[in-house]
């Protein structure tokens, strides 16, 4: 266990590898009850909703999700979220734990006034159901939700209670977020481990699968001094339209922008870490944000920042501190491949 | 929390066991707990001289990388070479099939300066 944004998290179970392996090849149930859920009424354009998020919100259909992220004016990620339209003026919101006041804040003073919008995270509880075995599971605890297509969801029972049960997740693998009250979430819990094929898996476990994709984590990946441009989501970016944080990212786009994201591949079982260097030819040129033992490749994993350098796939480079020397490529994201996601 | 009779024990969670000339040296059950699983181990090399207390090894873990410290001073006269296909013994098998190197013993006076395992026990249960 460890102390985060308030919270006591529980890192492991049975090991961060096992859990890691069971989440790809079976179905693992994650605990993530401290994120954030806004509620928000209104027409997105309107009430200034729209101009809130980097992604297109109004042609969304209600039933479905989409991500994205706040900015502030210089462009900066003040969060990356998850936006669930609920019906034509009925919307939630899932932001990152660590930056629930922030965002609040953020949101309060950037909708018209008089928008009713709810901060509903404490009392709102969230089960990740993540792995090739989810769909199976989701049948018997809540059926209506076993055919929704990716990245949609549905206001449904949960074990004859209701909720609210998506086809999203962190993981890279068909999977399922259910949000319920908090207080249905221990029966709920238990309910899943009682079936032999689910297994917990903790925030370790969590972190090795969303860097096995290439999934940025929010405060270490992406924060206030990054931008989606270096950030590699410049697809959750919609120039299209109005957003807080436009004028500063159309800037950039002209001008270039001075680092890149990478993804890096060691030649060997050792991790690139947060924090590391990045050498090319032996010289410092980034530092990397991300990184870990990927099970799945039996290597170290990594992402980060190059800086004013072509960021080759194939390039050579080290990564390391002043004592320690990783070989390592640049490749693409995801590191693992033909999972389950999208079956 | 598995601390074995007939070792000697440091604060930095290695364990070693004498025999003869011989040191061999590796992690204790606490430490192997607390890194989680151990993915690579940067093994020392065989006639690398080492000092008591100062950097041996490496060894990494999905959670982190922490500094393994000689617990004698000596020789290294064999390193756990299986550790580099399979760092998982570490986990599984700390005080046996884990262990991380044999060491020359250059001065056998060193283990007054270690913890036998009732002190180490008592070290252990205080932190």
């Amino acid at each position: 266990m460890a102390p985060f944004a308030g919270w006591n998290m529980p890192i492991q179970y049975e090991g961060i590898i096992a859990e890691t392996l069971h989440t790809r090849s079976a179905v693992s149930c994650f605990d993530i009850c401290h994120m954030g859920e806004f509620l928000l009424k209104g027409d997105p354009q309107t009430c200034g909703l729209e101009r809130l998020v980097t992604a297109r919100l109004c042609d969304m259909p209600t039933g479905s999700c989409r991500y994205g992220s706040i900015l502030n004016e210089k462009g900066g990620v003040l969060d990356d979220l998850i936006v669930y339209r609920k019906g034509p003026a009925d919307w939630m919101i899932v932001v990152n734990a660590a930056t629930i006041e922030k965002d609040k804040k953020h949101f309060q003073a950037h909708l018209k006034p008089g928008t009713e919008f709810r901060d509903v995270s404490a009392e709102t509880g969230k089960i990740d159901l993540q792995g090739p075995l989810s769909r199976d599971i989701i049948k018997t605890i809540a059926p209506k939700a076993a055919n929704l297509g990716y990245y949609t969801f549905l206001e449904t029972e949960v074990l004859g209670r209701p909720g609210l049960v998506s086809r999203t997740g962190y993981t890279g693998e068909l999977g399922y977020e259910l949000y319920l009250p908090s207080q249905e979430i221990p029966a709920l819990w238990k309910k899943l481990l009682d079936d032999p094929r689910v297994k917990p898996a903790g925030l370790g476990a969590r972190d090795v699968l969303r860097l096995e994709m290439g999934y940025s984590l929010y405060g270490q990946d992406i924060d206030e001094e990054t931008t989606p441009l270096e950030a590699g989501l410049e697809k959750f970016v919609d120039f299209k339209k109005d957003f807080i944080g436009r004028d500063a990212l159309t800037f950039k786009k002209k001008t270039g922008v001075s680092r890149r994201r990478v993804y890096l591949r060691a030649l060997s079982r050792r991790s690139p870490r947060h924090e590391h260097h990045i050498f090319i030819d032996g010289e410092k040129k980034g530092l990397v944000t991300s990184g870990t033992f990927s099970p799945h490749l039996n290597c170290g994993i990594g992402m980060g920042f190059l800086d004013n350098a072509p960021a080759a796939r194939g390039l050579d480079i080290c990564v390391g501190d002043d004592k320690i020397k990783i070989e390592a490529v640049i490749t693409d994201k995801p590191f693992v491949k033909h999972t389950s996601l999208k079956r | 929390m598995n601390i074995p009779d007939g070792l000697y024990f440091t604060k930095e969670h290695e364990w070693v066991k004498i025999e003869g000339a011989t040191a061999t040296a590796g992690i204790t059950d606490y430490a192997q707990h607390a890194l989680g699983d151990v993915t690579f181990v940067e093994l020392p090399k065989k006639g690398q001289g080492v000092k008591q207390f100062q950097l041996m090894a490496t060894i990494e873990s999905v959670k982190a990388a922490s500094d393994i410290y000689a617990p004698v001073s000596g020789m290294i006269a064999e390193a756990n070479d299986t550790l580099n296909a399979d760092p998982g013994l570490v986990n599984q098998d700390c005080y046996a099939k884990g262990w991380i190197a044999k060491i020359n013993l250059a001065d056998p006076q060193e283990t007054k300066n270690l913890l036998d395992p009732a002190a180490y026990k008592a070290y252990v249960e205080g932190l």
